[in-house]
């Protein structure tokens, strides 16, 4: 593949933009729909108490998921090669993040209508782990795509299943399902009030810490790993390095109570932590790990420019809309979720930025 | 593991794989998109009105409505990944054209579809009756429009248009995005899917009203509804039928082999006769037959005598212009569920019909037998949304995209293990995700609605979920 050399277009880098943009804003949305369903268990005490977790993100988990949805199909649509080694080399992991994803969203919708405690019982667990498995094996994926995974002349990636999860994507998921725990719990410290809100905060004073250390030692081994820190973003490693300040100060924002501050530095530093990757990545999609040769690049597993064209149009018109409905529906349901019957002691609450 | 036999039995893995994922996913996605519409529907009386038991029946159905959107979300998921998983060089082949109307079906359908419905399900009281009320249109008007993402990529693997093949990747290349959204086909095909997604809607709304009226439930609402859905599902079980027939000449052109496969006609004739019912052997070959003279003939081309190409030679031509191989798609499969299709599309052209005599003689509410008849009848849409896919589907076989790409060249080169895994393991998926709705989706219907005060009507729940 000589297309290693062709330097990409112009509108190949402007889609591989929009699909980071698509990416990275999935895992900003959907990140703390996954943080609150890993968290359900935790911050809970009853039946009550879950229910008011749920209701937190249950007018916005399903439009955060077409945010996936759209980022897959415009990896289709533009990185047609991108899509099909990826989709087809990541096969039991995405199988089993589309099992989670499944459970995940029944469990919202039917949770409330099981008729018997076991039921409810069983949704638990599947928001638990429908949340818990895509967190951690999205991190998975990113990391492999960075670090290479072994792509062969014909585009087709060979090994097993473990050459995907090697040390360092394993902590690339680590570093991704403790990110997203910890943006779940500055949302719920942020959406709920009275015991969960508390409890929420104690969780979120106690993982960031740990949190911060995965994702320090994820993003160090990236950085001296980087087979690309010759192009832009990894030097100087400003990006990081804000995203992670931002996730140092998590916890002393969450003690100052400060929780519009504490959401926002947990959602800074996913914007932050995954435009890194996608930087690393650039102008590469996916890492051979046999040869530099059979790398995939933005240039060797692009559309042509008539369908780029085509769809930066459609993206031009369309997405401004999109964003204004779905911030709309942010800022209609923006008041705190409580247990029926209780009104808050906070109702004059400064804490929102 | 020699990597013939690995493609050859991931093949068929891959193909299974497909049609169960799919087959599951289209039983809910037109229930979903002609639902919504009624539910909206039903709304938009209520709020005109003020009519208290329309406003019942808006969130009796909405509730049925919901539970099916859910479970038709999660599993649309996978249909987007397994052109992946599966097809790898299907998706190769096709992504400059196929993937753009899936992005954009993401980008103006889906997320309008969930962010509204969001604000349907939990801004009930929160926002204003007005805008309750055009979210409930927004969802549903996502809905349409992401059927029509979705049924022009599939059209474009009917029927190709607007492209060239680079000489280079020998990949299917988009010249005009305007062909492909107005691809003649995509224009008969969608207009039939969604007047049978309608009509799914009505017969659904009528079976599960009719259940009520017969118990004697809220006779006043569910005879409103039932009014409703027997409206609807006259006008669209004809809808459908025309544009049905309508599609079926454009296909005697586009792909004369499904049509010929339909017909069991093996050999070219004119003034062709139509067969109502065949038993043939193993090999194909037909050993009892009823046949209606001249009505193929009619069917297909509009005249009386017109001539309707046969499957052998088809066959012939197919291999002095595409090279050796068989052309001919399993014409049993293709002759049983074109029957199935069509003859449960007039059952329930019947039954919107005699509801709509029995409306105006009055009598509706006094009929058990109807009543009975018309709850039965909800099976009938679902099947015949089935049928005719896999109709549509098996009849372009061996080709993926029509003229271009072979089903056996689109399969991922992959181990058959993997597919086999995930086939069992989404079919156990499914089965489960079938007992848990239907099962819930029986009980929800069931359950008459609780009449309540109005200021019962208007308290807004802390917790919905």
């Amino acid at each position: 593949m000589l297309a290693l050399l062709t330097p990409p277009s112009g509108l190949e880098q402007l889609w591989f933009a929009l699909i980071g943009v698509l990416w990275v804003g999935y895992f900003f949305l959907e990140g703390f729909d996954f943080g609150v369903g890993v968290l359900l268990p935790f911050v809970s005490r009853d039946d009550l108490d879950r229910r008011v977790v749920i209701n937190t993100i249950g007018p916005v988990w399903d439009g955060n998921e077409v945010w996936l949805i759209t980022a897959g199909g415009a990896t289709f649509a533009a990185f047609p090669l991108w899509y099909a080694t990826v989709f087809s080399g990541f096969y039991l992991a995405l199988f089993v993040v589309l099992a989670a994803l499944i459970f995940r969203g029944m469990a919202f919708e039917m949770r409330h209508r099981s008729t018997s405690e076991r039921g409810v019982r069983w949704w638990d667990r599947a928001i638990f782990w429908g949340s818990a498995l895509p967190a951690l094996l999205w991190g998975v994926a990113f990391a492999d795509f960075v670090h290479g995974v072994p792509v062969r002349a014909d585009a087709t990636i060979g090994g097993t299943f473990f050459d995907l999860v090697k040390p360092y994507a394993l902590l690339g998921g680590l570093a991704t399902l403790a990110l997203f725990t910890l943006h779940g719990a500055t949302y719920l410290g942020l959406k709920t009030d009275g015991d969960v809100r508390i409890r929420a905060h104690a969780v979120a004073e106690r993982i960031a810490p740990v949190t911060f250390l995965i994702v320090f030692a994820f993003l160090a081994w990236t950085y001296q790993s980087s087979r690309t820190m010759h192009h832009t973003g990894l030097v100087p490693p400003l990006l990081p390095i804000i995203g992670l300040l931002a996730l140092a100060a998590v916890g002393w924002l969450v003690r100052d109570r400060l929780e519009g501050w504490a959401f926002i530095a947990t959602a800074f530093t996913i914007v932050a932590f995954f435009a890194t990757l996608l930087l690393d990545l650039y102008p590469n999609v996916l890492v051979s790990s046999i040869s530099p040769q059979y790398t995939l690049t933005l240039a060797n597993t692009a559309s042509h420019p008539y369908t780029l064209q085509v769809m930066s149009w459609v993206a031009l018109i369309f997405t401004p809309f999109v964003l204004l409905y779905q911030s709309w529906t942010y800022w209609i349901f923006k008041k705190r979720v409580r247990r029926p019957g209780t009104t808050s002691d906070h109702q004059a609450d400064p804490t929102s930025v | 593991m020699s990597v013939l036999i690995a493609g050859i039995s991931s093949l068929s893995l891959a193909r299974w794989q497909f049609g169960v994922t799919t087959v599951f996913h289209y039983l809910f996605v037109p229930l979903t998109i002609g639902l919504g519409l009624l539910v909206a529907i039903l709304q938009t009386v209520a709020y005109r009105t003020g009519d208290a038991e329309y406003e019942r029946m808006t969130r009796f159905f909405g509730n049925l409505f919901l539970v099916n959107f859910a479970i038709g979300v999660v599993t649309g998921i996978v249909q987007e990944f397994q052109f992946g998983m599966d097809w790898s060089r299907y998706s190769v082949f096709v992504g400059n054209i196929f993937g753009a109307p899936l992005a954009i079906e993401g980008l103006l359908a889906f997320f309008m579809e969930s962010t509204f419905l969001g604000v349907w399900i939990f801004g009930r009281g929160r926002v204003s009756k007005r805008i309750h009320l055009a979210s409930i249109w927004l969802a549903s008007i996502g809905t349409i429009l992401s059927a029509a993402f979705i049924v022009a990529a599939n059209s474009w693997m009917q029927h190709p248009v607007g492209y060239v093949i680079d000489p280079v990747s020998h990949q299917a290349v988009m010249t005009n995005f305007w062909a492909v959204m107005t691809n003649s086909t995509f224009i008969a095909a969608y207009g039939h899917v969604l007047f049978s997604a309608f009509l799914t809607g009505g017969v659904f709304l009528l079976a599960v009203s009719a259940w009520h009226l017969r118990k004697g439930h809220d006779v006043n609402a569910f005879g409103k509804a039932a009014r409703v859905a027997i409206v609807v599902t006259v006008l669209t079980s004809i809808g459908t039928m025309f544009l049905g027939d309508n599609q079926a000449k454009m296909e005697e052109v586009q792909q004369p082999m499904k049509m010929a496969a339909a017909e069991a006609l093996y050999n070219t004739a004119s003034g062709a006769s139509f067969s109502l019912f065949t038993v043939g052997n193993l090999h194909g070959q037909p050993l009892m037959q009823i046949r209606v003279p001249h009505i193929l003939s009619v069917l297909a081309t509009n005249t009386w005598n017109g001539k309707v190409q046969g499957i052998n030679q088809l066959q012939k031509q197919a291999v002095q212009q595409y090279g050796p191989g068989s052309y001919v798609p399993a014409i049993w499969i293709l002759y049983w569920s074109f029957r199935i299709m069509v003859g449960l599309g007039m059952l329930l052209f019947l039954l919107g019909g005699l509801g709509l005599w029995l409306v105006r003689k009055r009598r509706l509410e006094k009929s058990p037998r109807y009543l009975r008849f018309a709850t039965w009848m909800v099976l009938a849409p679902f099947l015949a949304n089935s049928f005719g896919w896999i109709f549509t589907e098996v009849g372009r076989q061996p080709w993926v995209v029509y003229g271009l790409l072979k089903t056996s060249k689109a399969v991922t080169p992959i181990s058959p293990g993997y597919v086999a895994a995930s086939l069992i393991g989404f079919t156990a998926i499914y089965s489960l995700l079938a007992v848990v709705e239907i099962g819930l989706s029986i009980r929800l219907a069931k359950v008459p609605p609780a009449i309540e005060t109005p200021a019962e009507a208007e308290r807004v729940p802390e917790l919905i979920y």
